[in-house]
């Protein structure tokens, strides 16, 4: 018996050993990182130094690839600072092994519901307040990428949510410019117009990142000032009107008739009109290249007009060792010029207010996008916001039978949680 | 008499004669698996361990001095409470139940059907077929996923068929209704007693754990099924063809027929390989996170959130690493409950008296007394060879 247990104990002392070694192998590279970034994200200052740059992104396709890739390679030759863009294939997952690593990218696309968790853990740099640019930006939008009172990154372009038409469906239904629907009431009437031949009148995604217009619409939302506002009786109305027209058969869900998402539905035709943003170019002019159609901004509901925005933004991590060089590299990618490039790549709209007269002029059929950012409502950036939408839209599915006051209120208890 | 008896044969040092160095070597063998296995299992799991209770935010090594021990914090944040971390472990948890009370004992009887149906000799192109069932199981789960998405449309294959049929399918992927609440409103019950409906576990009502899979997952546990019954064909096949004939013979000679030969004396003998694959069954069915992240990562209505997924959304989406991996510990110990428990219901218990006397014939005890003799075998006829030594 006690021969066992010596050999065990020696096992087990081997593997110790061999533990500590593979530890303190690890942990001075994990110490490098983390000790180095924590006092510049404290104080404020930039590191700066001679190392190379890394941009990583997830991209929407090859044009996007291309066009960054070429931007920060001019950009490279021009500040004589070697960089590389890395295209990520998950992005979340392979910047949280980045940081945890104490070895994240320079540079990367950030999410604004990813903001609060990275800012919290301080592993961004909250650099907005040294942009050259800074005030060239749309205010919505640096709301968007700030957290406790800090901008922390430069919104690098943004979407809004508008109406695209099916001009085939619409004109064979009879219908002209003037119909394009500017009320609620208007909007019933077309969805219904165009309800038939089993095609449903507008479709849209399952979910509040489309469904949330209509409560902005409605004067709603989910955080106003800093308070959870999710129960309000606008927002009630707003899911009330959306739960009616589908009750009718006149609004249905991508999902309800078999499409992955509102583009898919409306380019096959299965929908009339939909919701989207304008990524949805690309997927018409790629997928759908015979459907014609129009963009239009959202009709008014009882508070005016109201849609929701996406964007990213270039965050840069704490543990960067040159952010300087970084910092001029943003400034560099949210250059007029740049942006407005970027946007004939990939179809993506500028984040600065300069460039929104060329855009528009570049794109006339598109201008409703961007007409939108004058209203536009962004996503709460609390930590755990994602988590609240997520659950948001899990209720949200259930909506054509379930009751809006109670999704709502359940949806108000979770953010009260996070918020304040 | 003392001093004999403490004079013990295995008094020899072990570290003398031929087998000396033997145990030097034997370590030193030994020796790699161990530090592969220590380096990337053991230490691992004491990291995950360690992030499980301490307050580490995924920025940095999880052991400097900034990262503090909060204790069983994260467990208690994902099991006790009524927030939203709460009520999402409630109902992965609740999801995940359900797949494994379905798939597990479909697909193992399932794979023992396949074994028995492809081991047997009369069968033409036995390997045709073994290959064609087990081709699920070699094909990566992404792939198979992107295929059910795709049957599983609305306007898909399946759906097709069932039109075909006359019947109206579901929308499969996007219909969060639990299947036993469908069938319970199909007799008109749309409502569950107070009893379930206000009393909850993990934050979901009761009335919600019995809400059975949702139609979404049911897509997922038929694909479950799919997928791995042909790797436990392989393991039945494998048991079954080390199952000599001659038992078999010897039933047909006691005259049993084919049902009584496969319950009676082929599945008793199948119980290691049953084993095995319940356990390797239940542990994966625990552990389903391929199909969901590939797939559709929790919905609809968070019907198809597993535990597993949960973990890895807590940690890597929203950065609440300790929760994440304090889930993963959950699930760690739940597998091996379930283990533990599975392994007691299917131990090696003595053949009941009951039923033993059954197959035994008729003997007399040597202790026997005659009063007990004659009270066991009162009500039968008198056996041959007592009647014989008794003359």
């Amino acid at each position: 018996m006690t021969r066992h247990t010596t050999r065990g104990l020696l096992g087990a002392g081997a593997l110790l050993i061999t533990g500590a070694l593979a530890l303190t192998s690890c942990g001075s590279g994990f110490d490098d990182g983390g000790g180095g970034g924590g006092g510049d994200a404290g104080s404020g200052e930039l590191t700066s130094s001679d190392d190379a740059l890394t941009v990583l992104i997830g991209t929407s396709g090859d044009a996007e690839t291309t066009a960054v890739e070429d931007a920060v390679a001019a950009w490279s030759e021009e500040a004589g600072v070697e960089a590389t863009v890395q295209v990520a294939n998950d992005l979340p997952q392979q910047l949280s092994q980045g940081f945890a690593a104490g070895d994240p990218p320079d540079l990367f696309y950030l999410a604004t519901e990813a903001l609060a968790g990275y800012a919290g853990n301080g592993s961004l740099v909250a650099y907005g307040d040294q942009l050259e640019n800074k005030d060239d930006f749309y205010p919505s939008l640096v709301e968007n990428f700030t957290f406790e009172d800090e901008f922390y990154c430069a919104p690098k372009d943004f979407s809004t949510l508008a109406l695209v038409i099916n001009k085939g469906l619409w004109d064979a239904a009879g219908l002209t410019d003037a119909d394009i629907p500017t009320t609620w009431e208007q909007l019933a009437t077309v969805a219904q117009t165009l309800t038939k031949d089993g095609v449903v009148g507008l479709g849209f995604g399952p979910e509040y990142q489309r469904v949330g217009a209509f409560m902005a619409q409605a004067g709603g939302g989910l955080v106003e000032d800093g308070e959870a506002i999710a129960s309000s009786q606008e927002n009630v109305d707003a899911l009330t009107y959306v739960q009616g027209n589908m009750t009718a058969g006149t609004f249905a869900y991508s999902s309800d008739v078999g499409a992955g998402w509102g583009g898919e539905a409306f380019g096959k035709q299965l929908t009339a009109m939909t919701i989207e943003g304008n990524w949805i170019t690309g997927a018409m002019t790629n997928d759908f290249p015979d459907v014609q159609y129009v963009v239009a901004e959202l009709p008014e509901g009882p508070a005016g007009k109201g849609t929701l925005q996406y964007t990213n933004c270039w965050g840069m991590a704490a543990d960067s060792p040159n952010q300087q060089a970084a910092l001029d590299l943003v400034q560099y990618l949210t250059s007029t010029e740049q942006q407005l490039a970027f946007s004939e790549a990939f179809g993506v709209m500028p984040s600065i207010e300069s460039a929104a007269e060329q855009w528009t002029s570049d794109n006339p059929d598109l201008a409703a996008f961007l007409a939108g950012a004058d209203y536009a409502q962004g996503i709460p950036t609390y930590d755990g916001t994602a988590d609240v939408i997520t659950d948001f839209n899990a209720q949200l599915e259930g909506l054509k039978t379930g009751d809006p006051q109670e999704i709502l209120d359940s949806v108000q208890s979770n953010l009260e949680a996070i918020v304040g | 008499m003392t001093a004999t008896a403490t004079a013990p044969r295995r008094a020899r040092s072990p570290r003398s004669g031929i087998r000396r160095g033997e145990a030097a070597a034997g370590w030193i063998f030994t020796l790699p698996v161990i530090i592969i296995l220590g380096v990337f299992l053991l230490i691992p799991v004491l990291m995950a361990l360690w992030v499980s209770v301490s307050d580490w935010s995924g920025r940095g090594s999880p052991f400097s001095s900034a990262v503090g021990f909060v204790g069983i914090e994260n467990y208690a944040a994902v099991t006790t409470g009524d927030g939203l971390a709460t009520r999402d472990f409630g109902t992965a948890m609740r999801n995940n139940a359900w797949y494994v009370l379905l798939v597990v004992p479909l697909q193992t009887a399932l794979s023992l059907f396949l074994a028995v149906l492809v081991n047997g000799a009369v069968l033409r192109g036995r390997g045709l077929f073994r290959t064609a069932f087990y081709f699920p199981s070699v094909t990566a789960t992404v792939a198979i996923m992107v295929l059910w998405l795709f049957l599983f449309n609305a306007i898909g294959p399946v759906n097709a068929i069932l039109a075909a049929i006359g019947i109206d399918g579901p929308n499969w992927w996007a219909d969060p209704s639990g299947i036993l609440h469908n069938a319970l409103a199909a007799v008109g019950i749309t409502d569950g007693p107070a009893v379930l409906t206000q009393n909850d576990f993990l934050g979901v009502s009761w009335w919600n754990w019995l809400a059975g899979p949702s139609v979404a997952m049911s897509a997922i546990i038929l694909m479950g099924i799919f997928t791995t019954s042909g790797t436990f064909m392989l393991l039945f096949l494998a048991a079954l063809q080390n199952i000599g004939p001659e038992i078999q013979e010897a039933a047909m000679v006691d005259g049993a027929n084919a049902w009584q030969r496969f319950w009676r004396v082929t599945l008793p003998q199948l119980k290691p390989a049953l084993f095995t694959v319940l356990t390797l069954g239940l542990i994966g069915c625990w552990q389903v996170f391929d199909q969901i992240y590939t797939g559709t990562q929790g919905a609809p209505g968070k019907t198809t959130l597993t535990p597993a997924y949960l973990s890895y959304d807590a940690g890597f989406l929203d950065q609440h690493w300790g929760q994440g991996a304090a889930i993963a510990f959950i699930l760690f110990a739940i597998i091996v409950l379930f283990t533990i428990f599975q392994r007691w219901v299917l131990r090696e218990r003595p053949v009941s008296r009951r039923r033993a006397r059954q197959y035994q014939l008729p003997t007399r005890p040597a202790t026997a007394t005659p009063a007990t003799v004659a009270a066991d075998q009162a009500p039968s006829p008198p056996d041959p060879a007592e009647t014989r030594g008794r003359s």
